[in-house]
C-alpha cells in the first residue's frame, strides 16, 4: 500500500483516502457537446508518466487535493490545493 | 534401530541447547504417551523417544522423516488437536498436546496407498491432467479417490474460533532476520537513533550462531546483550517478514504473541509495518541434494543434525555418512563425532560422492561413488545453501546465479530503503558478518532520517562446489513427491520454461514454496537442457507470502461499525425483529408488517427512521449548492419550506433522493437515503472545494446527532399536538411539505416536517439523540388512547410501494437516468447548470430507454419475485419487477418494475416469467401510485 502526503495531514496510508482519478476539468455544460462530455465522463489519458490525480482524504480532513503521482513508480512529487482554490488564492492576492 | 528408541535418544546437556529439563511434558504422539522438555519443539521430543517417521507423503505416501528441522521441513507437517498442519520441527511442545500424524490411511506405519510407489508411471508429472480427465462422466468419483490422498489434516467443524489480531507498527528500520548480521544493523541501526523492529521466525535472535561451536556461542551472547541494551528494538520472534510492498509497506506474521484478549490467547497476528528502511538480512537455507533415496527417514541437512544435537540435545542416529561440501557440514560430522556417533565422511571437494540410499522406513545403507556401500541409520547432506531472496524479489530485484559461490545474489535493482545485510551479500567470519551488519545497519538508519551513511565492507564469494544432483534421480520437491526424474519428463514433453516445468510438475508449489527447492528445481532444469549457466534457466519469481498465514490472521479481527439508534433499546423489548441494513441493525417489523400497515392507514404509527442520512447546510450560498446537486429548482425555497429533490451523477444516473428544508435565512437541513449519506457529503463537498471554493457553505453530517422518528396516519395530529409545544399545528399554519423548529416532549431544538413517504399525514421529527428515546416513549405514553404502535422498515417499504415511491437502488440501478425513472416533472433542463445536465438533455431527445411504471398481476394473489423478468415472446427480455408486495390496504399484489417505451402505456398487459418457470400478466397502471395517486391523504 502506498503512502499518499495529505497536504493538511502529512504521509497517509492510501487505504485513508479515496483515489477519485485523473484531474479533469469540466467542460461548461452551456457548450459542451456529447463528445467533449463523454471524454470528461470516460477517457483516461492512462499515462505511464506523471500524472495529476485528485485524491480525498476520506478517514481524514476530509479535504480534497491534487497529487503529481507516477504511474510506473508511485513517487509522488507533489501534492497541493485542487486547481480551482489555487485560482480562487491567485484571484484573492492580485 | 529399535534399541535407540527403547533406550531413547535424549543426549546429556549440550552447550547451546535450549531445552529445559527442569520442565518435563507430557504428551500424546499418534495415540501413545511421550515425554518432552519445555523448549523442545514437537519433532525434537518425538526424535529425543526415538520416533523416525512423522507423515507420509503427498503422492506416493513414503514415509518422512526430518530433513532440514525447521519451519519450512516439508515431512513434519502433523495435526495438534484440531489444528491442521501445524508445523511440528518448529512448535513448540506444550503440555498435553495431542499430537496425531496427517492423512494416513489406516496408519502411519503402515499406508496401503505407499502401493502407489509401485505405479509410480501413472503418478508422473501432470498426472492428474493425463489420469483422471477421460471420462469424464468419472470424475465425482476420481474425486472421491483423489480427495482421500489429498494432503492436509481436518479441522472440526465445533472447534473454537481462535482469536486473531491485527497490528500498525510504525518504526523507522524493519530488519528481517535475526542473525549475526540482522542484529548487528538492528543495534546499529538502533545506535544512530531509529526505532527498530528486529523480526526473526525462530523463537530466539542469532540463526546459526545457535546451533554453532563456542566461539559462535559467546558472540551469541555478545550479541544479545547489545540487542537488549538498545531501549528502541522491538524484538518480535516466532514471526516472519511475509511480504514487502510499495514504500516499505511490510507484512509480518507473528504466530502466537502470548498475549491473551479477554481470556482467548491470540493464535496469530498480522502485524502491518510501514518502515522507512528495510534490512534484508534473511540468511541462507541449506539446500538437500538429489539422489535415490534422498527422502529417507535418516536423510538430513547437516543445519538439521546440528539443530538436533546442539539446541535440543537429539540423538539423530547411531552411525552416520556426512557428505560434505563445506564447513558446516564438516563441523556437523565433530559434533556427530563428539557425542559419539560414527561418522564416515564423503568429502565433495575431493572427489567423494554419494549415489543412493537404501532403507524402509529408516535409512539402512549409502552406495557411495567409489563402490563402497556403507551401512548407516543417517546420511547427513551439506552441499550448499539457497540465499532466502523472495524479499529481494517482492522489492524489485532479480537476483542473478554466481556460479562460484554456487548460489543467488542480490543486483543493484533494490530501492535505496531495502537494503542487504549478511549472508545473502557474501560469505564470512562470524565478525566479517556482523561488521557488514553493522554497516548497513548505520546505512538503513541513514536513508530513514537517522545519522549518516557508513561505508559498507564487501563480504567476499567464496569458493563452493556447484552440487545439486547425483548420477541417481530423487525427489526435488518433496512436499509434492516431484523428482528430478518427472522434471525431466516434463521438459521431453515440451514443457521448455521453468514456468511452464514448475505449473505442469507443481515442483515448488507446495507448502514450504521453494524454499528447499527452488535452485535444485533450476539446476535439474539446466541439466534438461545441457546448458551450465543457471541464469540461462531464470527463475521463478517469490511472491509474497514468504510463509504461511492461516486465513485467521488474514481476516483478523473487524473493525466494522454496527450502529443503533438511541431507541434501539425500545425496539428489542418490543421483538422487533433485527434488519442489516448497511451499517445499521434497524427493526424490520415488530411481528407483523401488514398490521403495522393498517395501522399506519387507520391510526397512527411511528417509526425509526434514525438512519436517514442527514447534512446541516449553512451559508448564503446554500440554494447554489442545492441547484447544482439537485435536477430541481431550489432558488426560491422560502424559509420553513421543505422540497423533494433527486440528485443525479454526471453520468444522468440517479444517485440520492431525499427533502431539504429551510430552517432559516442561512440554514438548511438535506435529508439523503440511509445508504447515500456518505456519498452525498463527499459529493457536495467535492463541488464546493474542487469547482467552486468561493460559495460560502458549510456542509455538516449530522445523521447521528439526531434520533430521527416518523409519525404517520390520520390520528398523527392529534398525537403531535399532546407533545409539541409553542407550534401552531394547523394544516394552515403548518401545511404539508413544510418544516418547523419545535420543542417536542420538552426537548429543545427539534425540528419536524410533514412528508409523505408513507402516504399518510406524517409528522418526522428529529431530536437531539441524546433525546431519542425520550421523545419515543414520551409519544407511546401520550398516544395509547389512539392506538398508537411501532411500524418497521417492511411496513414503510409496503406503503410508499402503494404509493409508487422509488426507492434508489432498489428501482434504480447504475443505469437508470433520471428520466428513465419518472422523474420528467422534476428535472428542470432550464436551470444553466446541475450535475449531470448534459446527459438528461441527451436522454430528453430520445425515447429509446426504459421506463419505470407501476404494475399490477392480473391475478390479484400473485406476488411475483422480485428481479423477475418480463418477456415478450419465447426469449426476449423487455423489463424485470424492481419492487414487489402484497398490499394489506388494496388486498392485492402491486409493483413497481421496467419496462421497453413501447410496453409503457398505462393498461398495456406484460407477460413477468416468474423464476420457477410461470408466466403471468401484469398490467401497467396510470402513474407509479397504486393507492392515493391525488395524495389527499397527506395533505389534510
Amino acid at each position: 500500500m502506498i503512502q499518499v502526503p495529505c497536504p493538511w495531514c502529512g504521509p497517509r496510508n492510501s487505504m485513508e483516502f479515496r483515489a477519485v482519478g485523473e484531474s479533469k476539468s469540466r467542460p461548461d455544460v452551456a457548450t459542451t457537446t456529447p463528445e467533449q462530455w463523454r471524454q470528461y465522463l470516460y477517457t483516461k489519458s492512462n499515462l505511464a508518466d506523471w500524472v495529476t490525480e485528485t485524491w480525498y482524504h476520506r478517514a481524514g480532513c476530509r479535504r480534497y487535493f491534487a497529487v503529481e503521482r507516477h504511474t510506473v513508480t508511485n513517487d509522488i512529487r507533489e501534492s497541493r490545493l485542487p486547481a480551482a482554490q489555487l485560482r480562487q488564492k491567485e484571484g484573492s492576492g492580485s | 534401530m529399535s534399541s535407540a528408541a527403547a533406550t531413547g535418544r535424549r543426549l546429556d546437556p549440550q552447550a547451546g541447547e535450549v531445552i529445559d529439563r527442569g520442565s518435563p511434558l507430557s504428551f500424546r504422539w499418534d495415540g501413545k504417551a511421550h515425554t518432552g522438555f519445555e523448549g523442545d519443539t514437537i519433532v525434537s521430543a518425538l526424535m529425543a523417544s526415538g520416533v523416525d517417521v512423522f507423515s507420509r507423503s503427498f503422492k506416493y505416501k513414503r514415509p518422512r522423516g526430518v530433513l532440514s528441522a525447521t519451519f519450512h521441513d516439508p515431512g513434519c507437517t502433523v495435526q495438534v488437536g484440531d489444528e491442521p498442519n501445524v508445523r511440528a520441527a518448529h512448535r513448540r511442545l506444550a503440555a498435553g498436546m495431542d499430537v496425531s500424524p496427517e492423512n494416513v490411511w489406516p496408519s502411519l506405519k503402515f499406508d496401503v496407498r505407499a502401493a502407489n510407489q509401485l505405479v509410480g508411471r501413472f503418478l508422473s508429472a501432470g498426472f492428474y491432467y493425463k489420469t483422471f480427465m477421460k471420462p469424464q462422466r468419472l470424475w465425482p468419483a476420481y474425486q472421491k479417490i483423489l480427495g482421500r490422498f489429498a494432503a492436509g489434516g481436518v479441522t472440526a467443524a465445533d472447534a473454537e474460533h481462535g482469536y486473531y489480531d491485527k497490528r500498525y507498527i510504525h518504526v523507522d528500520v524493519c530488519v528481517a532476520g535475526g542473525g549475526p548480521a540482522g542484529m548487528a544493523a538492528a543495534v546499529a541501526a538502533a545506535r544512530s537513533g531509529a526505532s527498530v523492529l528486529l523480526v526473526d521466525e525462530e523463537y530466539h535472535l542469532g540463526g546459526h550462531l545457535r546451533y554453532g561451536g563456542e566461539a559462535e556461542l559467546a558472540a551469541l551472547a555478545e550479541l544479545r546483550a547489545e540487542v537488549a541494551a538498545q531501549k528502541s528494538i522491538e524484538v518480535m520472534t516466532n514471526a516472519a517478514v511475509t511480504g514487502r510492498y510499495d514504500m516499505n509497506w511490510i507484512a509480518v506474521v507473528q504466530r502466537q504473541p502470548g498475549i491473551s484478549v479477554r481470556g482467548r490467547s491470540i493464535h496469530e497476528r498480522l502485524c502491518k509495518v510501514r518502515a522507512g528502511a528495510l534490512v534484508v538480512a534473511a540468511g541462507l537455507i541449506e539446500r538437500p541434494y538429489v539422489f535415490e533415496g534422498n527422502d529417507l527417514p535418516g536423510v538430513m541437512l547437516s543445519t538439521a543434525v546440528r539443530r538436533l544435537v546442539n539446541l535440543h540435545a537429539a540423538r539423530p542416529g547411531d552411525k552416520a555418512v556426512v557428505f560434505t561440501a563445506n564447513a558446516d557440514g564438516d563441523a556437523c560430522a565433530q559434533d556427530l563425532r563428539r557425542i559419539g556417533v560414527g561418522v564416515t565422511v564423503v568429502d565433495a571437494r575431493t572427489g567423494g560422492n554419494i549415489v543412493s540410499a537404501k532403507g524402509g522406513k529408516r535409512l539402512k545403507s549409502v552406495d557411495l561413488a567409489d563402490g563402497r556401500s556403507v551401512d548407516c541409520d543417517l546420511l547427513v547432506t551439506a552441499v550448499g545453501w539457497t540465499a532466502a531472496t523472495p524479499l529481494l524479489n517482492m522489492a524489485g530485484d532479480r537476483p542473478v546465479y554466481d556460479p562460484t559461490p554456487a548460489r543467488f545474489f542480490p543486483t543493484d535493482r533494490l530501492p535505496a530503503t531495502v537494503v542487504v545485510a549478511g549472508a545473502l551479500a557474501g560469505d564470512g567470519s562470524t565478525a566479517e558478518l556482523i561488521a557488514h551488519g553493522t554497516a548497513v545497519g548505520a546505512t538503513a538508519a541513514a536513508r530513514a532520517g537517522h545519522g549518516s551513511e557508513v561505508p559498507v565492507p564487501a563480504l567476499a564469494r567464496v569458493a563452493h562446489p556447484e552440487l545439486y544432483r547425483s548420477t541417481t534421480h530423487g525427489f526435488v520437491d518433496y512436499s509434492e513427491d516431484v523428482s528430478s526424474k518427472d522434471m525431466f519428463a516434463a521438459k521431453k514433453e515440451g514443457y521448455d520454461s521453468i514456468e511452464l516445468v514448475k505449473r505442469y510438475t507443481t515442483v515448488t508449489m507446495g507448502p514450504s514454496q521453494g524454499k528447499l527447492e527452488s535452485v535444485n528445481a533450476v539446476a535439474i532444469m539446466a541439466e534438461a537442457h545441457g546448458v551450465t549457466d543457471l541464469n540461462e534457466i531464470g527463475t521463478t519469481v517469490w511472491r509474497p507470502p514468504y510463509v504461511p498465514i492461516t486465513l485467521g490472521a488474514l481476516g483478523g479481527r473487524g473493525f466494522e461499525n454496527t450502529r443503533f439508534s438511541p431507541m434501539q433499546s425500545w425496539h428489542e423489548q418490543h421483538n422487533a425483529k433485527p434488519l442489516v441494513a448497511g451499517d445499521w441493525i434497524r427493526p424490520e417489523h415488530y411481528g407483523d408488517a401488514a398490521a403495522e400497515v393498517a395501522k399506519v392507514r387507520d391510526k397512527v404509527g411511528i417509526i425509526d427512521v434514525t438512519p436517514l442520512g442527514k447534512l446541516d447546510l449553512r451559508g448564503p450560498d446554500v440554494p447554489k449548492l442545492l441547484n447544482l446537486l439537485y435536477v430541481n429548482k431550489w432558488s426560491k425555497l422560502a424559509i420553513g419550506a421543505v422540497r423533494y429533490g433527486v440528485m443525479c451523477a454526471e453520468d444522468g444516473v440517479v444517485m440520492d433522493d431525499g427533502v431539504t428544508g429551510r430552517l432559516a435565512e442561512d440554514r438548511y437541513i438535506m435529508t439523503t437515503t440511509s445508504s447515500g449519506a456518505a456519498t452525498v457529503w463527499e459529493w457536495a463537498e467535492s463541488w464546493l472545494q474542487t469547482e467552486h471554493p468561493d460559495w460560502q457553505v458549510h456542509v455538516t453530517p449530522v445523521t447521528t446527532g439526531y434520533a430521527s422518528m416518523n409519525v404517520a396516519g390520520p390520528k398523527s395530529r392529534e398525537l403531535i399536538g399532546r407533545v409539541v409545544e409553542g407550534v401552531d399545528l394547523s394544516n394552515d399554519a403548518f401545511p404539508y411539505m413544510h418544516v418547523r423548529t419545535a420543542t417536542v416532549a420538552g426537548v429543545a431544538d427539534c425540528f419536524m416536517w410533514r412528508i409523505g413517504f408513507t402516504g399518510e399525514l406524517s409528522y418526522e421529527i428529529h431530536v437531539p439523540a441524546a433525546y431519542g428515546l425520550h421523545v419515543w416513549e414520551a409519544l407511546f405514553d401520550a398516544g395509547s388512547d389512539l392506538g398508537v404502535g411501532a411500524f418497521g422498515v417492511e411496513a414503510q417499504r409496503i406503503m410508499r410501494l402503494e404509493k409508487g415511491h422509488f426507492i434508489v437502488g432498489q428501482d434504480t440501478d447504475g443505469l437508470t437516468l433520471g428520466f428513465g425513472a419518472d422523474l420528467g416533472w422534476c428535472i428542470k433542463l432550464d436551470k444553466d447548470d446541475f450535475a449531470g445536465k448534459p446527459e438528461l438533455v441527451l436522454q430528453s431527445q430520445r425515447e429509446n430507454y426504459q421506463r419505470l411504471v407501476g404494475l399490477q398481476p392480473v391475478d390479484p394473489t400473485i406476488v411475483p419475485a422480485e428481479a423477475s423478468q418480463i418477456v415478450e415472446g419465447a426469449k426476449k427480455i423487455v423489463g424485470r419487477v424492481t419492487s414487489s408486495r402484497m398490499s394489506p390496504t388494496l388486498r392485492r399484489s402491486i409493483c413497481l418494475g421496467f419496462v421497453e417505451p413501447h410496453l409503457a402505456t398505462p393498461g398495456t398487459v406484460v407477460t413477468c416469467q416468474l423464476p420457477d418457470g410461470r408466466r403471468v400478466q401484469l398490467k401497467v397502471i396510470e402513474g407509479l401510485a397504486h393507492f392515493d395517486p391525488a395524495g389527499a391523504r397527506m395533505k389534510v
